[in-house]
């Protein structure tokens, strides 16, 4: 009955700000959900609910069959959850190389040879592999989304979750990434995706929720949700009778 | 550009040259009580003695992120219980130091689940306060002689060895073994899973926290490891000394300040920076010692140009002009020979 990934009422504020306000709605297994919503709507925050860097006030967060509300960031990352940050969080004094090993071992649990190995696999796929040996706080913006990006996949996760990871980026950069996201999903990996850019979100997610205010606003079928004169005016800011 | 082009690798042309060296330097070591003087052995057992001590506070501080100012209480702990075991326990010195470690283990659990509520500066404070603690608290045991101290008998001082040379030869060795076994220790460590664990904190906590380390676990661990070995190396300082009271055990100057900047002046966060830190204190102690205070006032100023100037210490100017590591801890990724002609 429960989804695969499942929130339950959640719900989350500090003091007058609410984040997130009975939060419900359910990911299938192999599915890839899209997330827009303005600026400000609590849609990263509903992110760190669902990985455990924030706690919810009320409300529950099934994963995979169990109920992971109790746990912490570092638990649901071994269940199999992981996430790009927004804001690029590297370990800068690392190389890239290092960077994934780190994911490789500690999320994925593999060791030696076939966590090198697995990690320059990954490297290939994200196209960083002729930087391995750079140190991460000093690669360009593209480098360091897809550092998130392959630090992610390095955890081997069951459900991937990209936060804004189109963000900034060139038609061509962008582009290739949607490929690199596409092939991961043909892979049976379950995705969560906010994403700004609309284009590159609408080429990979077979579903889409609008979140405003931290409520889900509406939910359904891509291309009907961004027709939808309710999402045109909220999120576009685009008068419904105009 | 294919994975399969690509090897790993974690050793270079010069961590095999600094362990040959290392090797000879260590041998050459072992041997001073057969190439060195009296006084040339006390200076170097005391350089021993704050590598350790210094090797330690970075592990602690430098990547588990723990900036403790109250090392100290450890430091006097292990002296104390040193003298307590030997004196009332019957033990020998010896293995009163490996009993001091794993009371200094037991002490700092309850330790650590009292200060790692506090964050930041008020973990540091807190840490100070508790190493205060533990002073006063030792100046009350009377059968220890109270604030004023107590010196270890000389039945037990003659158990290490009958001859005075021979007691000079032993607990310099003790001394050179511990800084050995620290180091050794730290550097097994760091290469391990835990210790990637642990390097990405020192990077990134929040990052780390989503790729499933444990950080408040990781953290816990290094904590009380580190108090085990600061109070067996305490234990050993005051076997040195043969004389211990509160003022001296836990004095935040000479185990902490001095080990700070130790530290701080190496390269905070390395292996290697403790041991060039080291070199430069001694180097400098043994210089500028007959000055009095202007001593401390060119400590000071050593401290702040080189934090302004190379905020990660000595050898992490050299280690970035240079891309240089002496410890194999790194990886890199190289392109296979095999697959050139492919």
């Amino acid at each position: 009955m429960t989804a695969f990934l499942q929130l339950d009422q959640v719900s989350k504020s500090f003091g007058a700000v609410t984040v997130a306000e009975d939060l419900s709605y359910g990911v299938q297994a192999g599915e890839a959900l899209g997330v827009i919503g303005p600026n400000g709507a609590g849609k990263t925050s509903m992110f760190n609910l669902i990985t455990g860097t924030l706690r919810p006030n009320s409300g529950k967060v099934w994963f995979d069959g169990q109920d992971v509300t109790g746990m912490n960031a570092a638990k649901r990352c071994r269940a199999g959850m992981a996430r790009s940050f927004q804001v690029p969080q590297p370990f800068s004094g690392m190389t890239v190389f290092e960077n994934a090993m780190i994911a490789a071992t500690q999320a994925a649990g593999l060791s030696g040879q076939a966590a090198e190995k697995f990690c320059l696999e990954i490297l290939e796929q994200t196209e960083l592999l002729d930087r391995a040996n750079t140190l991460a706080g000093g690669l360009t913006l593209l480098g360091r989304k897809r550092l998130e990006l392959t630090r992610a996949l390095c955890a081997k996760p069951k459900l991937l979750m990209l936060d804004e990871i189109a963000g900034g980026l060139t038609e061509s950069e962008c582009a290739s990434l949607v490929k690199t996201i596409k092939d991961i999903h043909a892979r049976g990996v379950t995705i969560i995706w906010i994403e700004h850019v609309v284009h590159a979100l609408l080429a990979v997610v077979d579903r889409l929720i609008v979140i405003d205010f931290g409520m889900k606003i509406a939910e359904g079928e891509p291309k009907a949700i961004m027709q939808s004169p309710e999402v045109q005016e909220i999120y576009l800011g685009i008068e419904a009778d105009a | 550009m294919k994975h399969l082009d690509f090897h790993v690798t974690r050793s270079s042309g010069a961590t095999k040259i600094a362990a040959l060296l290392g090797i000879i330097i260590i041998l050459g070591l072992i041997a001073a009580p057969w190439w060195a003087g009296r006084a040339d052995m006390r200076l170097l057992g005391e350089l021993f003695l704050y590598l350790a001590l210094a090797s330690l506070w970075n592990l602690m501080a430098g990547y588990a992120g723990l900036v403790s100012v109250g090392q100290q209480a450890y430091v006097g702990f292990g002296g104390y219980m040193l003298f307590a075991l030997t004196i009332f326990g019957g033990l020998h010195p010896v293995a009163a130091i490996g009993v001091a470690g794993v009371l200094g283990a037991l002490i700092a659990v309850p330790v650590a689940l009292l200060i790692f509520r506090l964050r930041g500066a008020y973990f540091a404070i807190g840490t100070w306060v508790i190493a205060e603690v533990f002073r006063l608290s030792f100046a009350q045991v009377s059968s220890l002689g109270g604030g004023s101290g107590s010196s270890l008998p000389v039945g037990i001082v003659k158990s290490l060895s009958a001859s005075r040379s021979g007691r000079e030869h032993l607990s310099y060795w003790l001394a050179l073994g511990s800084a050995l076994i620290v180091i050794t220790a730290v550097y097994l460590f760091l290469r391990s899973r835990n210790g990637l664990a642990l390097t990405a904190i020192r990077d990134n906590e929040l990052a780390a926290g989503s790729l499933g380390i444990d950080i408040w676990r990781t953290k816990f661990v290094v904590y009380v490891v580190t108090a085990a070995l600061t109070a067996m190396v305490g234990a050993l300082i005051f076997l040195q000394k043969l004389r211990i009271s509160p003022d001296a055990a836990f004095s935040v100057n000479d185990w902490t300040a001095f080990v700070i900047f130790i530290v701080v002046i190496g390269g905070i966060g390395t292996i290697e920076g403790p041991i060039l830190g080291t070199l430069i204190f001694f180097l400098l102690r043994e210089t500028l010692a007959d000055l009095g205070t202007i001593y401390l006032m060119v400590l000071g100023v050593v401290a702040i140009v080189i934090m302004l100037k190379a905020p990660n210490g000595i050898w992490g100017l050299i280690r970035s002009k240079f891309d240089l590591e002496l410890f194999p801890l790194s990886f890199r990724v190289k392109k296979s020979h095999s697959s050139k002609g492919a």
